[in-house]
């Protein structure tokens, strides 16, 4: 059923996040270290196990790849609340320091992405 | 229209699924018509989010974008941080495991070296703006990380408001330019494997920006890139506040 779909994802979700927030603890950062990196894993372990167990029906699969489709809308969403006025007030300098880092960052992807360990 | 007005804000999240809708269906009309498909319809879509944004900023002067009128609250919920993550995990349903295992350790290595990268280059521009206290130039350093990371170091080395104000800028402005020029530039960096997408996300880290700029390159990446962008905040919280605060303050 799809909501045993939704269920699984939210259970790793939640799982994912209260891990992240106790490691965030741990260091003594008040910040969620990696929760959903962490909810990820266990949405593969839990699907990769389950597939075995139970097949997981197209009908619960369905409440997942529903979430996992309708992501690039939630994505244009959350672009739509930015506060982009607030980017662009934070001035000269702010502009100059994000463009200098992601032109910096975009030259080293195929650099680290093609580094073979001689 | 005042009984018009009350349905849309009582029920303001099917309002804001209504919006995102019309905008998806803009964007993809565009891109059909006017660019024969080679512009992504979700990169136009990003955009056009953002265009909306900025103009509802500098018309209610709120710090929410469109979310700001009573009518779009529900795009606040749409896009907040909760459905946001709850989705970036759905999409790990289709990565599988030998691709992270096999790219795992350059994306690793990808992680540590963005974050020094970026926090670097950050500090520099700060620098070269004339900020020249410790406080100053870690926390804007830390803003070019990513627009969390910037306050969260700010306030655990007590900069001033101002600067992590300015700290959120740039991480903004950061991620605001990785959704958008990632598409550009995704075929000049061979940004199509899983791969080059988790050092991707390792190298720019912000969660939004690199979620968003690979869902418009290609959603299958999205999974790999996101994976190391979820630990880069973490590992900005983690180096930022500490070992790079004790670096900047011993040089200045």
């Amino acid at each position: 059923m799809v909501i045993y779909g939704i269920a699984l994802l939210g259970v790793c979700t939640l799982l994912g996040l209260f891990a992240g927030e106790l490691l965030g603890s741990l260091f003594g950062i008040d910040a969620n270290v990696g929760g959903i990196g962490i909810a990820m894993f266990l949405l593969m372990c839990a699907t990769s196990f389950f597939k075995g167990r139970f097949e997981i029906g197209n009908v619960s699969e369905k409440g997942i790849t529903f979430w996992s489709m309708i992501y690039i809308p939630i994505v244009v969403a959350m672009a739509a609340k930015q506060n982009v006025v607030g980017a662009i007030d934070g001035g000269f300098m702010a502009l100059m320091a994000g463009l200098l880092v992601v032109t910096v960052s975009f030259i080293f992807v195929p650099i680290i992405s093609n580094f073979k360990r001689k | 229209m005042e009984i018009l007005n009350e349905v849309l804000i009582s029920n303001n999240l099917i309002t804001a699924f209504v919006f995102v809708g019309l905008i998806v269906y803009l964007s993809y009309f565009f891109s059909n018509h006017f660019t024969g498909g080679r512009f992504h319809g979700s990169a136009i879509a990003i955009i056009l989010g953002l265009i909306f944004a900025y103009s509802a900023g500098l018309f209610t002067d709120g710090q929410k974008g469109v979310a700001d009128f009573a009518i779009l609250s529900g795009v606040g919920i749409l896009g907040g941080s909760m459905l946001r993550d709850f989705a970036i995990v759905a999409t790990a349903y289709g990565a599988n495991f030998n691709d992270l295992r096999s790219s795992g350790k350059a994306g690793v290595f990808s992680l540590l070296f963005g974050v020094i990268l970026s926090f670097s280059f950050g500090a520099l521009v700060a620098i070269s703006f004339g900020y020249d206290d410790p406080r100053s130039i870690t926390t804007i350093g830390a803003g070019t990380v990513t627009f969390v990371v910037g306050p969260i170091t700010g306030s655990a080395i007590g900069a001033e408001s101002e600067v992590i104000a300015l700290s959120i800028a740039a991480g903004l402005v950061k991620s605001i330019l990785v959704m958008t020029i990632t598409p550009l530039v995704a075929g000049r960096i061979g940004l199509n494997n899983p791969k080059s997408a988790m050092v991707f996300g390792g190298l720019m880290g912000t969660n939004s920006g690199v979620a968003a700029g690979l869902a418009a390159v290609d959603p299958k990446l999205v999974p790999y890139g996101a994976m190391t962008a979820t630990f880069y905040t973490a590992v900005g919280c983690l180096l930022v506040p500490s070992v790079l605060f004790f670096l900047v303050s011993a040089l200045y």
